[in-house]
């Protein structure tokens, strides 16, 4: 099978979908060459960097019957929007009875590795996860960016695409067919007997690595993707903890509140898989600090393979909650 | 003294001064009924400001789009809203334009171009200059009318919006509802300019002002920003004076910092009886016509509100449906 990086592959999705439906357009601070020569600037509108107008304006052509894409670029830009995001986007449709739909994708980049501070590396999706009326999901591989991407384009809602600045130039096989994934369905990255992992973006190749590390020691690690993290596949996570009794969980953004406290919650709350924990959930965040620049600062604050193996180690050795006979 | 009428027939007169009386009879029986306990929340009354609304929407046509802000009502039922639908919705029942979900801040009707209240201070221009690019790329000589306070025009997206709509010549129509006080603080605290309409100049689109309760001013003012806009050679912004007689909400015991004197004087600027003078002047309306006309608001008004109050509430497990569009 033919190869894309994870950002052509974004793309691709994007171009297919344009020339499928003339109802979408684009917003952005700088108009995509490819996008721009291809579909123009009647379609491809390059705005002036006022985030919180053009996600509006976004907004209010959706409601009017097209089906736009604002692209934020960077996910920390959005935040001069966050208005028309959680008080218009996310509560329009619901707020004025469903009477119409606001078909509407959001595109931002997330994540560090950059060595660009602070403001550039950040992972915020749980901020948006707790807001209702939202869909959002962050995809771990080009395959899976063109699918969802494409699900996202054609559903009726407010999605945000969440896309790892880490995994941008990465390659991988997507298929030349007309393909798309569903949102809410995780997938299972690896299978395996001893723990389950779950991880997402660039995490979930750490873990991937992690696990063939470990395998030459002969512990099985099973890795789940949730891909979509509202509506969120709890099943294929809670099921998969059932079988290996033990879970760690890995995200490139801060413990508090945040996925990974997301995720063992829904596992802790479901009696059948909490009952199946031989031990403590492990989460393997990034310290709950700004991003620093310094590589050396950069390094110590994010996850990577070697804490994933420390962390499945801990819960390898670790007893599980004490129950009642 | 009020502007001569333009060349508007006299049905079309008479139908503006039923409308602003509509407004003014509905918002009296919301606030009665808010402050009975049958209305819930908070509600935001726009009595003294209907020369505004119906001014601005008397020039539109149905499939033009308009956005309202917290204080909505009055734009709602001059764009033509269902009376039973939008009382319904404040009394919090299921038949209401957002089943029970929004109430007095959230009325919409999109099929009439009404995109709805909104309860955040210019959380609604950019929706609606959205809008004005809908319309722009659907090219049916549409526009689109954002209504705001002079509040919401000292906000970001106020100036970002103006801007883009500019540069794209939108054809949109901002319409600042100048009532002079944005909820408890007057604007000469909190404005650099005494006229809003001075702020077109930096975008370089036309910025008028006119008196806001002067129905044929406003009437007047945007129609030529319509035919502009319709002519796709950009926004116009219009500044209304004018003035709401009663507190920022309807909350009982609310202060209110304005001086009575003022909200007197203002009271004599009426809209509604400037109108209806300038009818009986010119011989379009008398006794017997405006006591017809008085009826029939009267009529509209109770049967909304007997549907309102004889409609269902939600049911409770109704509060998880619509968080998301099939």
């Amino acid at each position: 099978m033919r190869e894309l990086t994870y950002n052509e592959a974004a793309l691709e999705a994007v171009a297919e979908e344009m020339r499928r439906d003339s109802k979408i357009f684009y917003m952005s601070t700088d108009a995509l060459p490819p996008l721009l020569n291809e579909f123009g600037p009647q379609r491809i509108k390059a705005t002036p960097i006022t985030e919180a107008a053009f996600t509006g304006i976004g907004i209010g052509a959706a409601g009017c019957g097209f089906r736009p894409i604002v692209d934020w670029r960077q996910v920390t830009f959005c935040f001069v929007a966050m208005d028309q995001i959680v008080n218009q986007a996310a509560k329009i449709h619901y707020m004025f009875g469903g009477q119409v739909t606001f078909p509407l994708l959001f595109r931002a980049s997330v994540g560090g590795g950059g060595l660009v501070a602070a403001q550039h590396s950040q992972s915020p999706y749980s901020m948006f996860m707790n807001v209702a009326g939202l869909k959002m999901f962050l995809p771990s591989t080009p395959y899976d960016m063109k699918g969802l991407l494409k699900t996202a384009i054609r559903d009726n809602n407010p999605v945000i695409s969440f896309e790892s600045s880490r995994l941008m130039g990465r390659k991988g096989p997507v298929p030349e067919e007309d393909y798309a994934i569903p949102l809410g369905q995780a997938d299972v990255k690896r299978e395996g007997r001893d723990v389950t992992v779950v991880a997402l973006a660039w995490l979930v190749h750490e873990a991937l690595a992690a696990a063939e590390a470990l395998d030459k020691e002969g512990v099985s690690v099973e890795i789940v993707d949730p891909r979509s993290l509202v509506p969120l596949d709890a099943e294929t996570i809670c099921s998969s903890v059932r079988k290996t009794g033990r879970l760690v969980i890995a995200d490139e953004a801060g413990p508090t509140a945040g996925f990974s406290a997301e995720i063992a919650a829904v596992v802790a709350e479901d009696a059948a898989t909490f009952e199946r924990l031989a031990a403590p959930v492990k989460r393997v965040c990034a310290l709950q600090v700004p991003i620093p620049y310094s590589p050396v600062l950069e390094n110590h604050v994010f996850p990577d393979r070697n804490r994933i193996i420390a962390g499945i180690r801990e819960v390898l050795d670790a007893k599980g909650p004490a129950r009642a006979v | 003294m009020m502007s001569l009428s333009p060349n508007l027939p006299p049905d079309k007169q008479r139908e503006m001064l039923r409308q602003m009386l509509m407004i003014r009879r509905f918002e009296e029986r919301a606030s009665a009924d808010y402050l009975a306990g049958k209305i819930y929340g908070v509600v935001h009354c726009y009595i003294g400001e209907e020369a505004v609304a119906v001014g601005v929407c008397s020039t539109l046509k149905r499939d033009d789009r308009i956005i309202s802000t917290h204080r909505g009502h009055g734009h709602c039922i001059a764009k033509g809203a269902d009376l039973n639908r939008m009382m319904a919705e404040l009394y919090g029942r299921q038949t209401g334009y957002c089943k029970g979900k929004g109430g007095s801040m959230h009325i919409a009707d999109f099929d009439i171009g009404m995109l709805g209240a909104n309860g955040i201070v210019a959380g609604g221009i950019s929706i609606i200059t959205g809008a004005g690019l809908a319309a722009q790329m659907e090219g049916k000589r549409g526009v689109a009318v954002s209504f705001f306070g002079d509040g919401a025009s000292n906000a970001g997206p106020f100036h970002e919006c103006l801007n883009i709509a500019a540069a794209w010549k939108l054809p949109m129509i901002y319409v600042c509802e100048n009532n002079m006080y944005a909820a408890q603080t007057a604007a000469a605290v909190t404005h650099a300019l005494s006229d809003v309409a001075a702020k077109a100049a930096g975008y370089g689109i036309p910025g008028v002002v006119v008196d806001g309760n002067d129905i044929f001013a406003v009437y007047q003012a945007t129609n030529r920003a319509v035919e502009r806009a319709r002519a796709g050679e950009g926004p116009t912004l219009i500044e209304c004076k004018t003035y709401r007689w009663r507190a920022h909400t309807e909350r009982r015991g609310q202060p209110d910092p304005r001086d009575p004197a003022e909200i007197e004087a203002w009271k004599g600027r009426d809209p509604i009886t400037r109108l209806e003078r300038q009818l009986r002047d010119q011989g379009h309306l008398d006794d017997a016509g405006l006591r017809s006309m008085e009826g029939d608001v009267m009529r509209v008004l109770e049967a909304a509100v007997t549907f309102a109050d004889a409609s269902p509430f939600p049911l409770p497990e109704q509060a998880t449906d619509d968080v998301f569009a099939a």
